[in-house]
């Protein structure tokens, strides 16, 4: 038999080692799993753990891969400590897709000539204003009807899916578009601009590390951001000290809602380059993992991205080279959450193996 | 009146697998534990109870396949936060995750495939009395074994023994524990049970309500049976009105589809999702009453030494 005993307190050595233990978990159950499918399991491994970061095209686009999960995961770590529980980022990210895309749409039907560099800010704005409007929602719900804020930001899923969804089969389809539900290519000054010349990576991953920095000052070196971290674990303690939990609500849900929204405006405005019922990619979820990942953490949400991107591209390649569903990475993303949750334990608790030693103990 | 007649078996047949699902989660959240997983299990549920059922060849099969595969992961939930003291949220949601991906994963080879044909379900006399027979007596048995269930967990939870255990747990696992019962292994035991009822609910969407496997297919229905738990202020009879009332709102949109209301087909699929949420938010409205009706201990994880 197991025993978990209770360490007196948290042990720091586990609490950097539960990641590393998880991911090894992951990683054999992941192998034995491709081993019973008949594939050969160290060069179907090789893809999510090797290729994402062999060379420096690569290395780029797994960059692109980590700027939505790094600003949906900031301001979800965010909320989780401040105990809000918005698990709809992904809705967040497609309203922010649905403004920021609208916005390049416009530019393109009004034929402007702006500079990248003019339209980058306006579409920051423009996901920002449609994440946090979603968000807003929740934060109304919960804060003036005490609505669940996990069921309420979760049903704004679907009518965000149904919402793009109609867009582009109706009123912003392109005409010319051999009736497929998209819309028409977004002109040339509305392109995000390219960190390096012919590599898709382009400056929204600098935006979003720069929103990692400026969310660990706030998280750390703030009082606004040390009090809202205080409402999660002690309700009571913060209700004591005046600490306001409207103002907690409002405040993390806003914040996550309108960077989910600016991770959802860059996707469609930079890769996507249009609008289409594949900007719903399941960031928005994998974010949550990244969250926990990084130990609802800003930098830890990097490593955390890392990690996640990975799996996220590994699972592409795995479905176009060997014929792997994609949801494979689905798969891996939730062993990996779930035993990293198990991992966690062991911060708080220490194994011990009790039966046999018993009748020894003194 | 004919229409209004298929309205309301409609709408009943789309209530059932909401009313089992909630009902599983009323169970798992009356012993102190919120199942965020239910979405994930709803679609390993599905997926299996559809395998099952095709190579199988009957649907009963598919049902027991279901039923074993929702109380198989939520084991492993139940594994995590009752034994490991996981945090609630985090797990169930990471149980839907990996739902949604392993389901994908294992459907691949049934998409697109069909059961064979069953014969139509008839209540004996019933089924051919005018309005009545067609409304409620030409149904699955499955609709009929939901408020057969909703009436067993009633009698459970407020006139037995075990029931009044369940309840204590729920409320104050310390108390239940001093009184020397075993609080983990009692709400490991509603957990995996809820998960068994999850499991005939997906089950029945993929194998009888559908009855094919897309991914993905559950379309929300855990979220929906959660907030079902607090619709019904954790009243198992609270939760037969609730599924019905919300397998209406699917049925009225596809029946306003059907008649040419000139509604994009986006914004009537919006409806039961929007619904769930006003929903939620006149039933919360009242902090205070939803406090006095939630169990105690919902959600927060419990430690024997303490």
């Amino acid at each position: 038999m197991i025993r978990l005993d209770v360490r007196p307190t948290p042990s720091l050595a586990m609490s950097v080692l539960s990641p590393v233990i998880a991911l090894t978990v992951t990683v054999t159950l992941g192998g034995l799993l491709f081993l019973a499918l008949g594939k050969e399991p160290g060069r179907v491994l090789s893809m999510f753990l090797f290729e994402p970061f062999n060379g420096a095209r690569a290395l780029t686009e797994l960059g692109l891969k980590c700027t939505p999960l790094i600003l949906c995961a900031l301001g979800l770590g965010l909320c989780f400590r401040a105990n809000v529980w918005n698990i709809g980022a992904e809705g967040q990210f497609l309203m922010g897709a649905i403004t920021g895309g609208g916005l390049a749409l416009w530019v393109t039907n009004a034929q402007l000539a702006l500079s990248p560099w003019a339209f980058f800010p306006l579409v920051v704005l423009a996901g920002a204003a449609g994440g946090a409007a979603w968000a807003g929602i929740v934060a109304l719900l919960r804060d003036r009807f005490h609505a669940n804020e996990i069921l309420v930001s979760l049903m704004l899923v679907y009518v965000a899916d149904l919402l793009l969804s109609w867009l582009v089969f109706g009123p912003w389809k392109d005409p010319r578009g051999f009736n497929f539900p998209q819309t028409v290519n977004f002109s040339a000054s509305t392109e995000l601009p390219r960190i390096v010349p012919g590599l898709r990576l382009h400056w929204g991953f600098v935006f979003a590390l720069v929103a990692a920095v400026l969310m660990w000052l706030f998280m750390f070196r703030t009082y606004r951001g040390v009090r809202l971290q205080i409402g999660g674990p002690a309700p009571a303690a913060a209700r004591y000290a005046g600490f306001s939990a409207s103002s907690a609500i409002w405040t993390t849900l806003l914040l996550s809602g309108a960077l989910a929204g600016i991770a959802g405006a860059f996707e469609a405005v930079g890769p996507m380059g249009q609008l289409t019922p594949h900007v719903a990619s399941g960031y928005g979820f994998t974010a949550v993992i990244v969250a926990f990942v990084g130990r609802l953490h800003p930098i830890g949400a990097l490593l955390g991205s890392v990690v996640l991107s990975a799996l996220v591209i590994g699972g592409q390649l795995a479905q176009s080279r060997v014929g792997l569903p994609a949801s494979v990475s689905g798969v891996f993303q939730g062993i990996l959450l779930l035993s990293l949750l198990a991992c966690d334990t062991l911060i708080h608790h220490r194994l011990r193996l009790v039966g046999w030693s018993r009748r020894t103990a003194p | 009146m004919n229409e209004l007649a298929l309205l309301i078996a409609a709408t009943l047949a789309a209530g059932t697998p909401l009313a089992i699902a909630g009902l599983g989660l009323l169970l798992n959240e009356r012993a102190g534990v919120v199942n965020l997983g239910a979405e994930g299990m709803l679609l390993v549920s599905a997926v299996a109870g559809f395998a099952a059922a095709h190579d199988g060849g009957s649907e009963w099969f598919g049902f027991v396949a279901g039923a074993a595969g929702g109380a198989a992961v939520a084991a492993v939930f139940g594994w995590l936060v009752v034994w490991l003291n996981t945090n609630q949220y985090a797990t169930g949601l990471a149980v839907s995750l990996f739902g949604s991906g392993f389901s994908a994963f294992v459907g691949i080879g049934y998409v697109g495939k069909q059961l064979g044909e069953q014969p139509p379900h008839r209540v004996p006399f019933l089924a051919d009395v005018p309005f009545l027979g067609p409304a409620l007596f030409r149904h699955h048995p499955v609709v009929y074994l939901a408020i057969a269930l909703v009436a067993a967990a009633a009698w459970f939870l407020y006139r037995t023994r075990a029931g009044l255990l369940l309840r204590a747990i729920g409320e104050s696992p310390q108390s239940a524990h001093a009184l020397g019962y075993g609080v983990r292994r009692i709400r490991f035991a509603a957990v995996v049970t809820g998960g068994a009822l999850c499991g005939i609910a997906g089950a029945y969407l993929s194998v009888v309500y559908t009855p094919l496997w897309v991914e993905g297919m559950v379309a929300g229905r855990g979220w929906i049976a959660l907030a079902l738990t607090v619709f019904a202020t954790w009243r198992p009879g609270r939760i037969l009105l609730g599924a019905y009332l919300f397998g209406g709102v699917t049925m009225l949109q596809l029946h306003l589809q059907a008649r040419g209301v000139h509604v994009p087909s986006q914004f009537m699929a919006m409806l039961p999702y929007v619904s769930t949420i006003v929903v939620l938010a006149i039933i919360s409205r009242n902090p205070l009453w939803i406090r006095l009706n939630m169990p105690a201990s919902l959600g927060k994880p419990f430690f024997p030494g303490a």
